[in-house]
């Protein structure tokens, strides 16, 4: 592919730990293959070197916590042809989204010295509350194969295959042996969005449901089985209120679990 | 009913029933390395993460001996038995399907050239499986799976290469399970067809002995290299005993008179949107049952556009994807998904396949996250039947004699 006609690609950073970003890095032996097919237009993270927009494809990292970034996001969606997120805080405000269900001035007066100086919003939310998001990809972090997978498949101007359904078909498929039937371990896999490839069942751990809630997640009844089961309801707020306790489904079975406790 | 199927199946295979013989432990450890060398991959029972799962086993040291496993609606563990019996679990968690229908498989391959593109067809798969441990459901969950693999306009040649090539060390169930339903289906537990060798374990004082019998000629031909003892009178006796004994333990009954009309005429039940509370539209039933089948298919490129891959992976109705097409998902509900599930595996499967879905095997029950029961369902939308009430109360759900 002629270099002029390489698509351009931005990678952009919101509240967030860079993590999803560096999983970019981390395609080592598609790194090569990625940056020949695409150029890299702004990425921090990697290079200096930045080309000005607009750009063909924007990768969108972290939640919005900040006035600025209110401004910020919505400038890179009207240099954006296509915007994607990555990553838990981007699609649902992150573990950061635990102000949301907190005074945010108490935070401030509590950790910062000069709180004067602190302009933050209430709440962190993710990008889709702000800009319309043309894919999202869960995580936290991203799986690095599932985003080699995305930018192919944008490549390829195809619809990505990253399944909406539970975990468990992941741990199902790979012959994992269901921790909560088989050992009682609290999981949140059947509730949560499959694209880890089950690592933590693989490695005999509940899912902690960092890739946020599956389609049709039914929280209500996997709670209740858990609590039946001898957890807690603060157990329960604790499950739900992770990386993606800004997720409407995550958000609410917390609140229902608060409320008990 | 659905069981017709069986019995053709059972007239159209002549299984010649030969004298029992008897081995013992050596023997049947003799039996692996006679199976090894035979070319065969020995799959079997071992223990693993907490379970019994079937893997590679090399001899009789592999074999879970002395376990068993209590199983409930959505627990499942592993105990430690009196004695060392090898077969004296039920069920596990996995089913031979993952072996002739492995859950992931690439269907072909596809490179781009100057002129378009050149198609790699994917190779079959020769492997030569001998199954060992067998149960008498999962017997019938195979000849079920050949029904829509192989017995069907569309032969799916990887399975049929699979299943043509596999050989069947069968066991007659010397317990059932809490979740065990094989008798209300007509699929056990007493093995009788689709096996080569079967065997039944006695475990009497000092004794621990298994009856073997041949099925098909190539199980013969291995009995012999086997060197088993004929069988004593007694020996036959206590092995149908066992299996006697086995039949009466069953944790699960289900009702399975006019099934097929029970549920086409209650589509609108409300017992549809009561089941859709607790279910977690996971997959996990579709999953681990031994006749489910569906797939999907995903196509893939590389990061270059210059090479795509098909693939064929495990699908489950419980999806939103599974039934999505041109304009959204046909089931976006949970109480629809679950519905089109039940009545496909005892329903429409038996105007599909002219056999029911379900073998008896209760690991739909046991997997459930939540401990959602198809049996206590069937039971409770028959129960509501006007003209059921009373007739046909106490059949469905748990056996109140376990």
């Amino acid at each position: 592919m002629a270099n002029s006609s390489k698509p351009k690609v931005a990678v952009w950073k919101f509240a967030s730990c860079d993590g999803c970003q560096l999983s970019l890095l981390d395609c080592e032996d598609e790194l090569l293959a990625i940056t020949q097919e695409i150029k890299i237009a702004n990425f921090p993270e990697a290079s200096r070197a930045v080309i000005k927009g607009p750009y063909d494809l924007s990768l969108v990292e972290g939640s919005i916590t900040t006035p600025h970034d209110m401004t910020r996001i919505q400038e890179i969606r009207r240099l954006s042809k296509v915007l994607i997120t990555i990553g838990a805080c981007a699609t649902s405000g992150g573990i950061q989204a635990l102000r949301n269900f907190k005074d945010i001035n108490e935070f401030i007066s509590i950790v910062y010295a000069s709180p004067e100086f602190i302009s933050t919003l209430d709440k962190s939310t993710p990008i889709s509350t702000h800009v319309k998001v043309d894919f999202e990809l869960r995580g936290c972090p991203i799986n690095k194969m599932q985003l080699v997978e995305v930018i192919s498949a944008f490549l390829s101007n195809r619809k990505p295959n990253t399944p909406e359904h539970s975990t468990c078909v992941e741990c199902k498929r790979k012959g994992t042996v269901c921790v909560m039937v088989g050992k009682g371990t609290m999981c949140l896999g059947p509730v949560t969005h499959a694209g880890c490839d089950a690592l933590c069942p693989t490695y005999n751990r509940g899912c902690y449901g960092c890739f946020g809630p599956k389609e049709n997640p039914n929280t209500d009844s996997l709670a209740k089985w858990l609590i039946s089961n001898g957890k807690t309801s603060d157990e329960m707020v604790r499950a739900f209120r992770s990386f993606n306790a800004g997720s409407d489904a995550f958000c609410k079975e917390s609140q229902v679990n608060e409320e008990k406790d | 009913m659905g069981h017709a199927c069986y019995r053709i199946f059972l007239k159209t295979v002549p299984y010649i029933m030969n004298k029992p013989e008897v081995i013992g432990k050596e023997g049947l450890n003799r039996l692996i390395q006679i199976l090894t060398g035979m070319g065969y991959q020995v799959i079997g029972p071992t223990v693993r993460d907490e379970a019994i799962v079937y893997d590679s086993v090399h001899s009789i040291e592999d074999l879970p001996a002395g376990w068993t496993d209590e199983q409930e609606g959505g627990t499942y563990r592993l105990k430690k038995r009196s004695d060392e019996a090898l077969f004296g679990y039920t069920l596990g968690p996995h089913s031979w399907k993952q072996f002739l229908h492995p859950p992931e498989r690439r269907l072909w391959q596809a490179q781009k050239d100057s002129l378009g593109f050149d198609i790699v067809p994917e190779k079959l798969n020769n492997i030569k499986y001998a199954f060992l441990g067998v149960r008498s459901c999962e017997l019938h969950a195979i000849a079920i799976q050949d029904k829509v693999f192989i017995q069907s306009p569309h032969t799916d040649l990887h399975y049929q290469s699979l299943r043509q090539n596999a050989l069947f060390v069968a066991v007659n169930c010397g317990q059932a399970g809490n979740t065990c339903f094989c008798v209300s289906m007509q699929t056990g537990p007493k093995v009788e067809m689709g096996y080569d060798l079967v065997l039944t374990e006695i475990l009497d004082d000092e004794c621990h002995t298994f009856l073997i019998s041949a099925g098909s000629d190539a199980g013969k031909t291995i009995l012999k290299a086997v060197e088993a003892k004929p069988a004593g009178e007694n020996e036959v006796k206590r092995a149908e005993e066992i299996i006697a004994n086995t039949a009466n333990q069953m944790g699960r009954t289900m009702a399975t008179e006019n099934i097929k009309e029970l549920l086409y005429e209650n589509v609108e039940h409300p017992a549809w949107e009561k089941i859709a509370g607790r279910c977690l539209s996971c997959a996990n039933c579709t999953m681990v049952c031994p006749t489910c089948f569906c797939s999907t298919v995903e196509d893939v490129t590389d990061i270059t556009g210059d090479h795509a891959e098909r693939w064929q992976k495990w699908d489950s109705c419980f999806t939103m994807d599974f039934s999505s097409i041109h304009g959204g998902a046909v089931r976006n509900s949970t109480q629809s998904r679950y519905r089109q599930w039940m009545t496909h595996k005892l329903a429409s499967w038996q105007d599909q396949f002219d056999t029911s879905g379900c073998v008896g095997c209760g690991r739909c029950i046991t997997w459930c996250p939540v401990g959602i029961d198809l049996t206590r369902e069937v039971a409770v939308i028959r129960e509501s039947q006007p003209d059921q009430a009373g007739k046909l109360s106490g059949s469905g759900g748990q056996n109140e004699n376990s």
